[in-house]
């Protein structure tokens, strides 16, 4: 696999929309063509070398490329958006949209990032290091297809409304969220190994959310059913389990209404 | 203005009856004139390319209250579509419902140069107009809804035809409107109860009258006026299984009454997006019955209809049949907005994803095609998507890609994933008919026109018409495969809007001088209907009066009135 290296040479005086920070936007280019790839601030289109230093030449595939960011990114938005392949690794602090609309390959940021970060996900894994912000892996504004696939690792806090119309995919945060979690979910797994506030599975209708601490309030749409003995990533332990959210529309297998789940960890 | 001359283009046109000979075509202050009328012309070289009059589109919504819901409520159609402006270009968004700006751009790259809105509510026409107003280079037109119209509802029930006559031309003098237009008469007003009507004879609650009533009164009310276009209908069961009896019924409603109109037109009843009405059987096995459709409107000469062909796409529908799109969010779960319209109608609007995989859509996509394939007579038959309801507006090259290429078809059979169920509930499969440019003119020129009462104006190349003409790089005489006819129809190489260069070179060139079509019908005066008005302002309108006509400058900054005399 071959490397390359932004540096964060200039500020943007805007927020920089980067969407071209991918493998598969860098692959079979040179650092000499790399620098003149679009970059967007406000309504003016700039290249990727005005910002950055770039060096290193990038694989023959995406497959094949390693993009390292480093230096201040947090004004940079779209860092790893579509890519199908291959691996970012960001330094920083990164704006929003990072790994929006991802299909596959690796995202690792050593840092936070904001809003927005694997929108629409359908494969490939991202690691979060720092914090989220809100909507992790939920669906763009309007869209009813969120996080369809893939991984999403959180090792901070995530913010509000992650996983909103999940279909798919799984969503593990190591520390507390706040409000909406899941919300009109449709599938996909999230995992809250710290505290959750309120409204968790509101609208669920299918899908999977395990909360290892405390929740605030929970959704009255959601009946406790009984307590399990449930394996997650990697904590064995024993859980309960509600089902809901019961105001919704659930599809039948077999004749049973299949629910979604929210098991709330009671023991070890 | 600047003369133009067009030379040599292979010339498509049903009024002048020429059908592809090369012909050269003169456009002077504005309409086209004989070639010997021009004496210093700009040459336009259209050797080995297509030549059409300007499209005119007879039924689309894309302006008003409900697409601007369709737009508020989707910012996702708007995600990775927007283009910046530049140079006399302006900014532009949106797919299935485009901003102003785009619609009014893509129109004119597919030739098109005058389009119909489709449904506006009249209480909210000062907002339809603004939108066509920003809607650049297209001349349009908008036909308030009176299908579930109280006043109607009130006079109808007694058959007042004159009344009904008199507050249908006040009301187009008010909202600056084009056309009597009608969606699922008395069941929208009957979805304000949660009820729908689902047959010609199903009657409104309270007002206790039946769509049958609604729809003939209209005619007639329609006739007495002697309105440019006939009453334009969309019939009740929209897209119900079974609802093609329904829709004969409607039909037949216009049996026995003759056209009363200077205008030229034949018919007394357009239907609309009659795809959407032309369905058989029950529930899940749902099948065409487009052949019993087009029996009837082959045979019937005041009659017209327009397709509204499911093009496959994710779109947005809208529509002022409320109980219908309630149906579809329950169909397919995505999100709903319903709004109430006071006295006048209700509108709704949900998101669909009409897909090759799904064994409904696929035989909806053939029912459009079959109706244009089946049609007789093209100067009554159009092509349309019912933009954005069954697609958007923007893949009517497309259609006609499929109905003028059998192998089109065939591989978009071959893409269905329940093909065989699909073939054996349509009769597409064994039509092995294609349609050539002069069908295709009529169904997306001279036949619209003439229906709207305009064939004085568009869509023909006759000197006397405006100068709206439009070339396309195709040569019906070389050898070409079926995406051509889309690539070609799809960005017109010229584009001349009332003898402006609005296209050049596939460039958008000018902004153009775009016209609000509306018609100014004169009636005896009628103190009851006026009484009538004034009582129900004062008594459920949440507006007065001064707040609800459509007027001045603002509204309509380039207003072009069709003066009617009904008098008597």
């Amino acid at each position: 696999m071959e490397t390359v290296t932004l540096t964060m040479k200039d500020q943007p005086g805007l927020y920089l929309e980067a969407d071209s920070i991918t493998p598969d936007a860098f692959a079979g280019k040179k650092a000499e063509e790399i620098v003149d790839l679009p970059v967007y601030t406000g309504r003016e289109q700039h290249r990727l070398g005005d910002f950055f230093e770039v060096s290193g030449t990038a694989g023959a595939t995406p497959a094949e490329t390693k993009i390292v960011v480093n230096g201040d990114i947090s004004r940079v938005k779209y860092i790893g958006m579509k890519m199908t392949d291959g691996e970012v690794v960001a330094n920083g602090n990164a704006d929003m949209y990072v790994g929006a609309w991802m299909q596959g390959g690796k995202i690792t940021v050593n840092g936070n990032v904001d809003a927005f970060a694997g929108t629409g996900m359908k494969g490939g894994e991202i690691i979060i290091n720092g914090n989220a912000g809100n909507y992790l892996g939920a669906a763009y504004r309007g869209d009813w297809r969120g996080m369809a696939g893939g991984k999403i690792v959180v090792k901070g806090n995530a913010g509000s409304d992650l996983g909103t119309f999940m279909t798919g995919g799984e969503i593990v945060v190591g520390g507390d969220v706040d409000v909406h979690v899941a919300t009109h979910a449709e599938g996909g797994k999230i995992v809250i190994k710290g505290n959750a506030k309120r409204r968790l599975g509101g609208q669920m209708v299918e899908g999977e959310i395990y909360v290892f601490g405390n929740i605030d309030v929970m959704m009255p749409g959601f009946a406790y059913r009984e307590d399990v003995d449930v394996e997650v990533d990697g904590v064995k332990g024993r859980f309960a389990l509600y089902e809901g959210d019961l105001g919704e529309r659930h599809r039948k297998r077999k004749g049973q209404a299949i629910y979604a789940k929210l098991y709330q960890l009671v023991g070890a | 203005m600047a003369e133009y001359l067009i030379k040599n283009g292979f010339v498509f046109d049903p009024v002048l009856g020429i059908r592809g000979d090369a012909a050269d075509i003169a456009i002077k202050d504005g309409k086209i004139v004989e070639t010997s009328a021009v004496k210093s012309p700009k040459v336009i070289d259209a050797a080995g390319k297509t030549v059409m009059a300007g499209g005119v589109d007879i039924h689309a919504h894309v302006a008003g209250p409900k697409v601007n819901i369709g737009r508020n409520f989707r910012p996702e159609d708007k995600l990775f579509n927007c283009k910046p402006g530049h140079g006399i270009e302006r900014m532009q968004g949106g797919f299935s419902v485009p901003t102003t700006i785009r619609t009014g751009y893509d129109y004119a790259h597919m030739g098109y140069t005058t389009v119909m809105e489709a449904a506006m509510p009249p209480l909210y026409a000062r907002h339809t107009h603004e939108e066509m107003r920003d809607t650049p280079i297209l001349d349009q037109g908008a036909y308030p809804v009176f299908g579930n119209n109280w006043f109607v509802l009130e006079y109808l029930k007694n058959h007042e035809i004159e009344n009904t006559a008199a507050y249908i031309a006040w009301l187009l003098r008010a909202t600056k409107g084009y056309a009597v237009k009608v969606v699922n008469p008395g069941g929208t007003e009957a979805w304000a109860w949660g009820l729908n009507c689902e047959n010609i004879h199903d009657p409104v609650p309270y007002f206790d009258i039946t769509p049958a009533q609604i729809v003939k009164g209209l005619i007639e009310a329609n006739e007495y006026l002697g309105l440019p276009h006939s009453m334009h209908v969309h019939a009740n069961n929209l897209g119900t299984p079974g609802n093609y009896q329904t829709t004969l019924d409607t039909f037949k409603l216009s049996e026995g009454i003759k056209p009363n109109s200077k205008f030229g037109r034949d018919q007394v009843m357009h239907h609309t997006h009659v795809q959407f009405h032309s369905y058989g059987g029950e529930g899940f096995n749902f099948e065409s019955k487009a052949p019993e459709i087009m029996d009837y409107v082959n045979t019937h000469d005041n009659i017209t209809i327009d397709l509204g062909c499911v093009t496959l796409d994710e779109t947005t529908t809208m529509t002022a049949d409320g109980p219908f799109e309630h149906h579809l969010t329950e169909l397919n779960h995505l999100k709903w907005a319903n709004a109430d319209v006071e006295l006048e109608t209700a509108a709704g609007v949900v998101p669909f994803v009409y897909s090759a995989n799904n064994k409904a859509n696929a035989v909806q996509w053939c029912i459009g095609l079959e109706l244009g394939l089946l049609a007789k007579d093209f100067m009554r038959v159009f092509l349309t998507t019912d933009h954005p309801n069954a697609g958007p507006f923007i893949r009517y090259p497309r259609i006609m890609k499929w109905l003028m290429s059998q192998e089109a078809r065939d591989q978009q059979f071959d893409a269905f994933k329940h093909k065989d169920k699909v073939i054996e509930a349509t009769n597409l499969a064994g039509m092995d008919r294609e349609l050539d440019l002069y069908e295709i003119a009529q169904m997306t020129r001279a036949g619209p026109a003439k229906s709207l009462g305009l064939a004085h104006m568009y869509g023909g190349l006759a000197p006397g018409l405006d100068g709206d003409v439009a070339i396309f790089d195709f040569n019906p005489n070389e050898p070409y495969a079926p995406d051509d006819i889309e690539k070609a129809f799809g960005n017109a190489r010229h584009l001349f809007k009332s003898g402006v260069q609005v296209i050049s070179d596939h460039e958008i060139a000018s902004n153009g001088n775009k016209r609000t079509l509306w018609v100014n019908a004169k009636v005896n005066e009628n103190p009851q209907v006026m009484r009538d008005v004034k009582e129900k302002f004062l008594r459920y309108y949440t507006v007065t009066l001064n707040n609800y006509e459509v007027a001045g400058h603002h509204y309509v900054p380039n207003p072009y009135v069709i003066e009617v005399d009904a008098t008597q």
